[in-house]
């Protein structure tokens, strides 16, 4: 046992290297110290909770500890850097979990010993609950849809929306109710843990899988809210700091991403984006209009004779796993005397800063990353624009149509570019559901196949040109 | 008691502005590992698990308290796990040409 004073001054310590190390991940030169003073932080907090409460067993405690850490450990080696939106997904689900079994439990021990709670850690046990279960669930159906388990299309129904609020709604009463009734029962418990489970369900299913990562980014958000509630719960003070700290950055990120998109958090949530038909079904079709398609071979001359080359990679690139190859090709163009740079939009990959994530994992250096404003400029002056697996970002009618559901979202302006080679699977339509000008332009060739084909192609026929 | 929840409340608020600071200046590079870190503190949930898990509160506790502790756990360390590996990627010097 330690001094209580003790135990909250390292609490506090605790909570100072969440703080410090959530600023020292703001650079590349400090972020991997930052996260690993973030992690000592955690440490803290979890040896003073051993050390101090009133822990009568330790067994049962420790095969926890150690079960878990296993698990986590694994997951993090396993996992693939393209499957990491999935990952961060399943990670938030489980600690939205971890909060909903820490409240349930907490409430079934004051009803079944019948101790009457206060009304504050009864009514916040009630939130975490709620938070906790949306959680879990929400993120459990964005880990299936990014993982393809589901439909990555929106699936929703009429009333879906008024069916939600009812949930709600519902839920909030029978909290209310359990929360104000003396009475020792459990229905409305186990009633507010189910509809809170089937809720988290239902809020995330209309959303389409290219708004999964604003998704992630607010179940992050509730994650960090629901870990508070736990502090208020328990009266500890560096849950509520680090669950406060979690909640507002999920929020934030989450507007940073709209705003990449140019929409708004209710249009993401509520929009259905991406269903094809309603909104999408005011884009112009593209029938008619004809693509140039070309062979690898010229396509590999064009690329080998050209100066300056940007590439545009996007979610495609990532699904081929082809960021290796695409590094390859670069440096054969380099070798050649062409400049390769990257152009990144906000929101490429699946998540912001999957991109350079991936490309960092192939090696390419981040001095040849560019963002969105600092490239723009520099297409007139390009050769070639490579766009590879990228759709939506490089869509002309972002700038020009009103009518199209992307009006108005900053694009890469790859058509200004002297020239643009696009590697696509086929000639589907992006994430948005929508044509793109930019493969029925004059200036366009297009060179089918996935990714990883095309690009192995492409590296063969530059190494054959003389 | 209502004291502690003003306490608790005022924290929570100054905590959320900080948070607020904090992540507006890191870059969209770090954008990917910032969720992934941020997730992890998120997993902060352990301390109330293994109270509940180790309180010696009757099986039923004991039990949703381990639950809550694997999982937590996961999150934790998962979390800072795949975060380390991908910074370390940005750390990486740039080969020589």
């Amino acid at each position: 046992m330690m001094s209580a004073a003790l135990v909250e001054v390292l609490y506090l310590v605790a909570a100072v290297c969440f703080i410090i190390g959530l600023k020292r991940l703001g650079s590349p030169a400090t972020a991997v110290n930052g996260n690993r003073l973030s992690g000592a932080g955690m440490l803290i907090a979890i040896v003073v909770t051993l050390v101090d409460r009133s822990i009568v067993s330790y067994t049962v405690i420790a095969a926890g500890l150690v079960v878990g850490s296993a698990l986590g450990l694994w997951m993090a080696k396993a996992v693939r850097m393209t499957a990491m939106p999935q990952m961060v997904a399943l990670l938030n689900g489980f600690g939205g979990a971890s909060s909903l079994l820490v409240g349930g439990a907490e409430f079934l021990r004051s009803e079944l010993t019948g101790q009457q709670l206060a009304l504050d850690t009864s009514i916040t046990i009630q939130l975490s609950l709620l938070i906790g279960a949306v959680t879990l669930t929400g993120s459990l159906v964005a880990y299936a849809k990014l993982q393809e388990l589901l439909s990555g299309r929106p699936i929703t129904f009429p009333g879906l929306q008024a069916l939600n609020a009812a949930l709600f709604l519902t839920i909030a009463g029978l909290s209310v109710y359990q929360v104000l009734t003396p009475d020792s029962i459990l229905w409305p418990f186990y009633a507010v843990c189910a509809l809170s489970l089937v809720l988290g369900v239902l809020l995330v299913i209309p959303i389409g899988g290219a708004d999964m990562p604003v998704v992630i980014s607010l179940l992050n958000s509730y994650s960090g809210i629901a870990a508070a509630m736990t502090g208020f719960v328990i009266r500890n003070d560096v849950l509520i700091i680090s669950g406060a700290l979690v909640g507002s950055s999920g929020i934030i990120l989450s507007q940073i991403m709209c705003k990449a998109m140019n929409r708004s958090l209710t249009n993401v949530l509520f929009g259905a984006f991406g269903g094809g038909g309603g909104a999408a079904g005011t884009a112009r079709s593209a029938e008619g209009l004809t693509v140039r398609q070309v062979t690898a071979d010229d396509a590999a001359v064009q690329l080998a004779y050209a100066r300056s080359v940007i590439v545009i990679p996007g979610y495609g690139l990532a699904v081929a796993q082809a960021q290796h190859l695409v590094r390859e090709l670069a440096d054969l163009i380099e070798k050649r005397g062409g400049e390769v740079r990257y152009a990144i939009h906000p929101v490429a990959g699946r998540m912001p800063g999957h991109m350079n994530v991936l490309l960092a994992e192939a090696n390419v250096p981040y001095d040849k990353l560019f963002d969105m404003d600092a490239i723009n400029g520099e297409f007139e002056r390009a050769d070639v624009a490579l766009v590879i697996g990228a759709n939506d970002v490089v869509n002309p009618a972002a700038r020009t149509d009103p009518g199209s559901p992307i009006y108005g979202m900053p694009i890469l302006n790859a058509d200004h570019a002297r020239s643009i080679i696009v590697l696509k699977r086929g000639m589907g339509s992006g994430f948005a559901g929508i044509e793109n000008d930019l493969f029925y332009d004059p200036k366009t060739a297009m060179l089918f196949g996935d990714a990883k084909g095309s690009l192995t192609a492409l590296v063969s026929e530059i190494k054959a040109v003389a | 008691m209502a004291e502690a929840l003003i306490a608790g409340i005022v924290i929570f608020t100054l905590a959320t502005f900080l948070g607020v600071e904090l992540i507006n200046r890191v870059p969209t590079t770090l954008h990917t590992p910032l969720m992934s870190g941020a997730n992890a503190i998120s997993g902060i949930t352990v301390v109330g698990a293994i109270i509940v898990a180790g309180g010696g509160h009757g099986w039923i506790s004991t039990v949703l308290g381990f639950l809550a502790v694997v999982l937590a756990m996961m999150n934790v360390v998962g979390g800072y796990a795949v975060t380390d590996r991908m910074l370390q990627m940005f750390r990486r010097k740039p080969e020589a040409p």
